[in-house]
Protein backbone atom coordinates (compact mmCIF):
# COMPACT_ATOMS: atom_id res chain seq x y z
CA UNK A 1 0.00 0.00 0.00
CA UNK A 2 1.46 3.33 -1.19
CA UNK A 3 -1.18 5.76 0.73
CA UNK A 4 0.90 8.85 1.88
CA UNK A 5 -2.00 9.53 4.24
CA UNK A 6 -1.72 5.98 6.07
CA UNK A 7 1.94 6.48 6.23
CA UNK A 8 1.31 9.72 8.62
CA UNK A 9 -1.08 8.67 10.36
CA UNK A 10 -0.01 5.50 11.32
CA UNK A 11 3.56 7.23 12.13
CA UNK A 12 1.56 9.00 14.73
CA UNK A 13 -0.51 6.60 16.14
CA UNK A 14 1.78 3.00 15.97
CA UNK A 15 3.64 4.69 19.21
CA UNK A 16 0.65 5.33 21.78
CA UNK A 17 -0.23 1.56 20.19
CA UNK A 18 2.79 0.01 21.45
CA UNK A 19 3.01 2.28 24.83
CA UNK A 20 -0.82 1.13 25.18
CA UNK A 21 -0.01 -2.81 24.53
CA UNK A 22 3.03 -2.43 27.59
CA UNK A 23 0.49 -0.76 29.52
CA UNK A 24 -1.36 -4.21 29.54
CA UNK A 25 1.01 -6.38 29.72
CA UNK A 26 2.78 -4.66 33.16
CA UNK A 27 -0.35 -4.40 34.69
CA UNK A 28 -1.59 -8.02 33.79
CA UNK A 29 -2.11 -8.59 37.43
CA UNK A 30 -3.95 -4.82 38.51
CA UNK A 31 -6.52 -4.61 35.99
CA UNK A 32 -8.42 -6.16 32.77
CA UNK A 33 -5.70 -7.60 30.42
CA UNK A 34 -2.72 -9.67 30.51
CA UNK A 35 -0.50 -11.49 27.93
CA UNK A 36 -2.97 -12.38 25.64
CA UNK A 37 -4.40 -9.21 24.99
CA UNK A 38 -1.33 -7.32 25.34
CA UNK A 39 0.92 -9.02 23.31
CA UNK A 40 -1.79 -8.92 20.50
CA UNK A 41 -2.16 -4.97 20.63
CA UNK A 42 1.89 -4.94 20.57
CA UNK A 43 1.63 -7.49 17.52
CA UNK A 44 -1.13 -5.25 15.75
CA UNK A 45 0.77 -2.40 15.59
CA UNK A 46 3.81 -4.44 14.22
CA UNK A 47 1.29 -5.60 11.51
CA UNK A 48 -0.24 -1.92 11.13
CA UNK A 49 3.42 -0.61 10.39
CA UNK A 50 4.06 -3.66 7.58
CA UNK A 51 1.06 -2.62 5.78
CA UNK A 52 1.33 0.66 5.92
CA UNK A 53 5.02 1.06 4.64
CA UNK A 54 5.61 -2.46 2.89
CA UNK A 55 6.76 -6.02 3.20
CA UNK A 56 10.42 -4.87 3.06
CA UNK A 57 10.33 -2.50 5.53
CA UNK A 58 8.62 -4.60 8.44
CA UNK A 59 10.74 -7.31 7.81
CA UNK A 60 14.00 -4.99 8.28
CA UNK A 61 11.79 -4.04 11.88
CA UNK A 62 11.12 -7.78 13.08
CA UNK A 63 13.47 -9.78 11.03
CA UNK A 64 12.67 -13.24 11.41
CA UNK A 65 15.45 -14.35 13.08
CA UNK A 66 14.49 -11.72 15.57
CA UNK A 67 10.96 -13.33 16.40
CA UNK A 68 12.15 -16.39 16.42
CA UNK A 69 14.92 -16.01 19.24
CA UNK A 70 11.90 -14.03 20.54
CA UNK A 71 9.15 -16.95 20.36
CA UNK A 72 11.73 -19.59 21.74
CA UNK A 73 13.01 -17.36 24.71
CA UNK A 74 9.69 -16.06 25.50
CA UNK A 75 8.38 -19.93 26.23
CA UNK A 76 11.87 -21.12 27.47
CA UNK A 77 11.68 -17.83 30.04
CA UNK A 78 7.86 -19.28 31.42
CA UNK A 79 9.69 -22.65 31.56
CA UNK A 80 12.60 -20.93 33.70
CA UNK A 81 10.28 -19.30 36.08
CA UNK A 82 8.63 -22.44 36.55
CA UNK A 83 11.28 -24.73 37.44
CA UNK A 84 12.74 -21.92 40.26
CA UNK A 85 9.62 -23.58 42.05
CA UNK A 86 11.34 -26.86 41.56
CA UNK A 87 14.71 -25.99 42.59
CA UNK A 88 13.64 -25.14 46.36
CA UNK A 89 11.94 -28.17 46.65
CA UNK A 90 8.33 -27.24 45.68
CA UNK A 91 6.14 -28.01 42.64
CA UNK A 92 6.38 -26.56 39.24
CA UNK A 93 5.26 -23.36 38.58
CA UNK A 94 5.14 -22.21 42.58
CA UNK A 95 4.20 -18.67 43.22
CA UNK A 96 4.57 -17.26 46.82
CA UNK A 97 6.34 -20.73 48.68
CA UNK A 98 8.94 -20.48 46.23
CA UNK A 99 10.26 -17.12 47.63
CA UNK A 100 9.26 -14.48 44.77
CA UNK A 101 9.12 -11.24 46.17
CA UNK A 102 5.71 -10.13 46.47
CA UNK A 103 5.93 -6.47 47.14
CA UNK A 104 2.70 -4.47 48.38
CA UNK A 105 -0.78 -5.19 47.02
CA UNK A 106 -1.52 -2.61 43.87
CA UNK A 107 2.11 -2.15 42.93
CA UNK A 108 3.43 -3.01 39.53
CA UNK A 109 6.32 -4.93 40.77
CA UNK A 110 4.18 -7.55 42.98
CA UNK A 111 2.44 -10.44 43.09
CA UNK A 112 5.52 -12.76 42.62
CA UNK A 113 6.17 -14.05 39.28
CA UNK A 114 2.96 -12.93 37.75
CA UNK A 115 4.35 -10.00 36.11
CA UNK A 116 7.57 -11.94 34.54
CA UNK A 117 4.99 -14.54 33.60
CA UNK A 118 2.50 -11.74 31.53
CA UNK A 119 5.53 -10.55 29.96
CA UNK A 120 6.91 -13.99 28.46
CA UNK A 121 2.73 -14.64 27.27
CA UNK A 122 2.91 -11.24 25.55
CA UNK A 123 6.26 -11.52 24.11
CA UNK A 124 4.69 -15.09 22.93
CA UNK A 125 1.80 -13.57 21.27
CA UNK A 126 2.97 -10.56 19.83
CA UNK A 127 5.95 -12.72 17.59
CA UNK A 128 3.31 -15.31 17.13
CA UNK A 129 1.32 -12.93 15.41
CA UNK A 130 4.11 -11.28 13.77
CA UNK A 131 5.52 -14.70 12.15
CA UNK A 132 2.16 -15.81 10.99
CA UNK A 133 1.76 -12.34 8.69
CA UNK A 134 5.02 -12.02 7.84
CA UNK A 135 5.20 -15.31 6.42
CA UNK A 136 1.41 -15.46 5.38
CA UNK A 137 1.99 -12.18 2.84
CA UNK A 138 5.33 -14.19 1.53
CA UNK A 139 7.78 -11.66 1.71
CA UNK A 140 9.48 -12.84 4.59
CA UNK A 141 13.49 -13.39 3.71
CA UNK A 142 14.81 -16.24 5.40
CA UNK B 1 -31.85 -53.22 8.24
CA UNK B 2 -28.93 -50.89 8.56
CA UNK B 3 -31.17 -47.89 7.91
CA UNK B 4 -33.36 -48.71 10.69
CA UNK B 5 -30.89 -49.29 13.35
CA UNK B 6 -29.04 -46.01 12.45
CA UNK B 7 -32.95 -44.38 13.05
CA UNK B 8 -33.22 -46.00 15.88
CA UNK B 9 -29.96 -45.07 17.22
CA UNK B 10 -29.96 -41.63 16.43
CA UNK B 11 -33.71 -41.01 17.72
CA UNK B 12 -32.50 -43.32 20.68
CA UNK B 13 -29.65 -40.79 21.51
CA UNK B 14 -32.04 -37.72 20.52
CA UNK B 15 -33.70 -38.42 23.22
CA UNK B 16 -31.10 -39.21 26.21
CA UNK B 17 -29.67 -35.93 25.24
CA UNK B 18 -33.08 -33.92 24.98
CA UNK B 19 -33.82 -35.23 28.00
CA UNK B 20 -30.56 -34.16 30.06
CA UNK B 21 -30.49 -31.02 28.45
CA UNK B 22 -33.88 -29.87 29.83
CA UNK B 23 -32.78 -31.22 33.37
CA UNK B 24 -29.87 -28.91 33.13
CA UNK B 25 -29.93 -26.14 35.95
CA UNK B 26 -30.22 -22.17 34.10
CA UNK B 27 -27.50 -20.27 33.82
CA UNK B 28 -26.27 -18.30 36.82
CA UNK B 29 -28.68 -20.08 38.96
CA UNK B 30 -27.49 -21.59 42.74
CA UNK B 31 -27.87 -25.34 41.98
CA UNK B 32 -25.43 -24.67 39.05
CA UNK B 33 -22.52 -27.03 39.22
CA UNK B 34 -19.82 -24.59 38.60
CA UNK B 35 -21.21 -22.69 41.30
CA UNK B 36 -19.29 -24.42 44.00
CA UNK B 37 -16.58 -23.38 46.97
CA UNK B 38 -13.69 -23.26 44.18
CA UNK B 39 -14.76 -20.01 42.69
CA UNK B 40 -15.62 -18.67 46.48
CA UNK B 41 -11.96 -19.85 47.32
CA UNK B 42 -10.41 -17.58 44.73
CA UNK B 43 -12.43 -14.79 45.17
CA UNK B 44 -11.48 -15.04 48.56
CA UNK B 45 -7.67 -15.43 48.79
CA UNK B 46 -6.41 -14.31 45.37
CA UNK B 47 -5.27 -11.22 47.49
CA UNK B 48 -3.48 -13.19 50.37
CA UNK B 49 -2.39 -15.77 47.85
CA UNK B 50 -0.74 -13.45 45.40
CA UNK B 51 -0.94 -10.19 46.08
CA UNK B 52 -2.81 -9.15 42.89
CA UNK B 53 -5.86 -7.83 42.35
CA UNK B 54 -7.19 -9.40 39.07
CA UNK B 55 -8.23 -12.48 39.78
CA UNK B 56 -9.00 -13.49 36.25
CA UNK B 57 -4.65 -13.39 35.79
CA UNK B 58 -3.69 -15.13 38.87
CA UNK B 59 -6.60 -17.75 37.70
CA UNK B 60 -4.70 -18.09 34.34
CA UNK B 61 -0.80 -17.54 35.70
CA UNK B 62 -0.71 -18.80 38.95
CA UNK B 63 -3.68 -21.17 40.15
CA UNK B 64 -3.99 -22.40 36.18
CA UNK B 65 -0.20 -21.31 35.18
CA UNK B 66 0.63 -25.22 33.55
CA UNK B 67 -2.78 -25.07 31.72
CA UNK B 68 -1.41 -21.52 30.25
CA UNK B 69 1.86 -23.01 29.49
CA UNK B 70 0.09 -25.53 26.84
CA UNK B 71 -2.01 -22.22 25.38
CA UNK B 72 1.41 -20.94 25.01
CA UNK B 73 2.56 -24.48 23.61
CA UNK B 74 -0.07 -24.05 21.16
CA UNK B 75 0.65 -21.10 19.83
CA UNK B 76 4.16 -22.45 19.19
CA UNK B 77 3.03 -25.49 17.52
CA UNK B 78 0.39 -23.34 15.09
CA UNK B 79 3.49 -21.30 13.86
CA UNK B 80 5.50 -24.17 13.62
CA UNK B 81 2.40 -25.85 11.19
CA UNK B 82 2.21 -22.49 9.64
CA UNK B 83 5.94 -22.50 8.87
CA UNK B 84 6.61 -25.73 7.67
CA UNK B 85 3.31 -25.86 5.62
CA UNK B 86 4.43 -22.18 3.69
CA UNK B 87 7.83 -22.07 3.75
CA UNK B 88 9.85 -24.01 1.40
CA UNK B 89 13.36 -24.79 2.17
CA UNK B 90 15.70 -23.42 -0.99
CA UNK B 91 19.15 -24.87 -0.67
CA UNK B 92 20.59 -23.18 -3.28
CA UNK B 93 18.34 -19.78 -4.10
CA UNK B 94 17.53 -19.47 -7.81
CA UNK B 95 17.35 -15.87 -8.53
CA UNK B 96 15.99 -16.05 -11.86
CA UNK B 97 13.11 -19.03 -10.52
CA UNK B 98 12.34 -16.53 -7.68
CA UNK B 99 11.36 -13.64 -9.00
CA UNK B 100 9.15 -15.80 -11.65
CA UNK B 101 7.54 -17.38 -8.68
CA UNK B 102 6.74 -14.12 -6.73
CA UNK B 103 7.09 -11.65 -9.31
Amino acid sequence: MDDQIVRVISRIIIPFIQVYGIFVVMHGHLSPGGGFPGGAILGASIILYTLAFGAEAGAKMIPHRTSKWLESGAILLYIAIGLVGIGVGRTFLTNRAAGFPMGELGNVISAGFIPFITIAIGIKVASTMITLFHTMIGKDPH
Amino acid sequence: MKHAFLIVTLAGLLIVMSYSFIQMPAIGSEEHPAFNEVSQYYLQRTAQDTNALNVVAVIITDYRALDTLGEATVLFTSVAAVLSVLVVAHPKPNKKMDEENHG
